[in-house]
């Protein structure tokens, strides 16, 4: 009989080979054929299209955060006008993305794993494969690949966004002068940062759908596992990026500073 | 490993050949053994499926039925064991391998298992629109063709959860028949469903057998619906009615019932043994 200590090391070392499996899996079915378009199509709509209000508010609504709290804290250092610094920094190196991929694992990432979830504890997922069709190449591929895909264009629009509610706090609120906002933005960008906040949502997309189907996919139990298995998906995934953030930002500043 | 896609071309044709005779095995089934962990699923089962023939397996829940259809399409390996399906070897054939295997093969599952973002239509053709390179005005054909051979033709764009529980079993059969196998397998296809329903579904499995000549794998713990299809037949009038009737004893001794306990084969014979049995545990459940 396995312990207590046993038995979750024992899992947790078959979660981790399940996932690895089904990423290699998923970039196997991404290079050969057949690569279903139609689902693919449909793919990159849901999740880049669908998620575009969501991560349009939250990039507003934080880049106008931003502009209020730094300007405050700016004023006492008499540096008001650079609001627009401290705002395009953040939100392209850091903010942008992160929060970006968190309301992609809330919106996105519980998505697939219900879809999938469902699927699975109603047979739909061995109905398929009776049928002659591959879960991972009908499911997965084209979810991953619209992940990938749309969550730095949804990062790139969500800086965009939040620097225009920056903007708007700076210009109304704290009465900055708009040239002077929009000047200061470009003054302070390099393209270093430009290149971390691009690299990053990649990784946070790759992360954020390869992690719900996964846990979809491994779904058990009826609809309990279903609900289960959406909140492990939003807490796995959250968690993932704030984790990936970490590393991935370490690796930028050795490769690109 | 034996496998119809390594075989040399005359051995694939011998395999053919014997397989397009009447009493061919289609299904054979050779001392498979499962078990999931500590729990034991199937000990030591055998059995074998003739073409055009069908199996009802009985049982009470968690006795192996359905994992007994499970390894036949592949979606589950047995741990021991040898299982054929239309003369190639399956338990030891990759997910890829597989996928010309399950082309001769539908099944039908608990509950119907359709796919609920899909219309009835793009349900019944699915594996035609998806995996086929067939016309997609020839898909529709062939949807409409067998939907109205299960009569349900009128519902043709509506989604699952428009459909009633009977509905989407007989939906689910239609799934299964649209690629024309040679070998249906039903998991509790009748489950759930009220005698009235049940019967109409009993009555497509027989048209399928009789009509469409497929053979079938008939798993459940309906005692009514299991001895309706192993002693009813289907006939085509000659203007074209189809007339569900009592069959003939040869016809009836097509249909093999085997009983399933603990994972272990307890009883194998037609309709008469199985009534005639005196086994305590068989008695207790036709009771």
């Amino acid at each position: 009989m396995y312990s207590l200590a046993e038995r979750w090391l024992k899992a947790a070392a078959l979660e981790a080979q399940e996932y690895v499996r089904l990423t290699l899996a998923a970039f196997r079915g991404t290079v050969t054929p057949p690569i279903y378009r139609h689902d693919l199509v449909e793919q990159l709509d849901a999740i880049g299209v669908g998620s575009l209000t969501v991560v349009l508010l939250s990039g507003l609504f934080t880049g106008a955060a931003l502009a209020l709290q730094s300007g405050q804290t700016l004023d006492q250092f008499g540096a008001r006008p650079v609001v627009g610094r401290l705002v395009s920094a953040s939100m392209i190196k850091e903010l942008g993305p992160v929060l970006t991929a968190l309301m992609l694992t809330g919106r996105v990432g519980s998505g697939i794993a219900a879809e999938l979830g469902s699927m699975m504890v109603t047979d739909q997922i061995n109905a398929l494969r009776a049928l002659g069709t591959d879960p991972i190449r009908k499911l997965v591929v084209p979810r991953v690949l619209s992940g990938f895909l749309m969550t730095p264009i949804l990062t790139v629009i969500s800086d965009f966004v939040g620097i225009l509610g920056g903007w708007v706090v700076a210009r109304f609120t704290l009465q900055v002068n708009s040239g002077l906002y929009w000047s200061s933005i470009t003054k302070a960008l390099y393209m270093e940062d430009v290149w971390m906040g691009l690299i990053k949502p990649f990784v946070f997309g790759f992360l954020i759908v390869t992690i719900a189907c996964h846990v979809g996919l491994r779904t058990r139990g009826g609809t309990a596992g279903v609900g289960k298995a959406t909140t492990i998906s939003v807490v796995a995934g959250s968690v993932a990026v704030i984790a990936a953030d970490f590393f991935v930002t370490q690796v930028l500043f050795t490769l690109l500073y | 490993m034996a496998s119809r896609t390594t075989a040399p071309p005359d051995v694939e044709q011998d395999v053919k050949q014997i397989l397009s005779e009447t009493g061919a095995p289609v299904i054979v089934f050779d001392h498979v053994k499962l078990a999931f962990d500590d729990k034991v699923v199937l000990k030591d089962v055998s059995f074998t499926l003739i073409k055009g023939h069908t199996k009802i397996i009985l049982g009470a829940s968690g006795s192996g039925k359905s994992t007994a259809l499970k390894i036949i399409t592949g979606l589950l390996k047995a741990d021991e064991g040898v299982v054929w399906v239309n003369g190639q070897r399956v338990d030891q054939l990759t997910e890829a391998q597989m996928m010309p295997v399950r082309a001769d093969l539908g099944m039908i599952f608990q509950e119907g298992a359709l796919f609920d973002s899909l219309t009835v239509r793009e349900n019944v053709g699915y594996k035609l629109y998806e995996e086929t390179q067939m016309p997609l005005d020839e898909v529709g054909r062939r949807v409409e063709e067998v939907l109205g051979f299960i009569g349900l033709a009128e519902h043709i764009d509506k989604m699952p959860s428009e459909l009633s529980g009977g509905q989407r079993r007989r939906v689910a059969i239609a799934r299964a028949m649209a690629f024309k196998p040679s070998i249906l397998l039903y998991d509790e296809a009748t489950t759930g469903l009220d005698p009235i329903t049940a019967t109409t579904v009993d009555e497509e499995i027989i048209k399928l057998r009789d009509l469409e000549r497929v053979s079938s794998i008939v798993v459940t713990h309906q005692l009514r619906d299991a001895f309706y299809v192993a002693t009813h037949m289907a006939v085509r009038d000659p203007d074209g009615q189809v007339r569900i009737e009592a069959a003939t004893p040869e016809k009836e001794r097509e249909a093999e019932f085997i009983m399933l306990r603990d994972g272990l084969i307890i009883f194998e014979g037609d309709a008469d043994a199985l009534r005639a049995s005196k086994d305590p545990y068989i008695r207790e459940f036709l009771s």
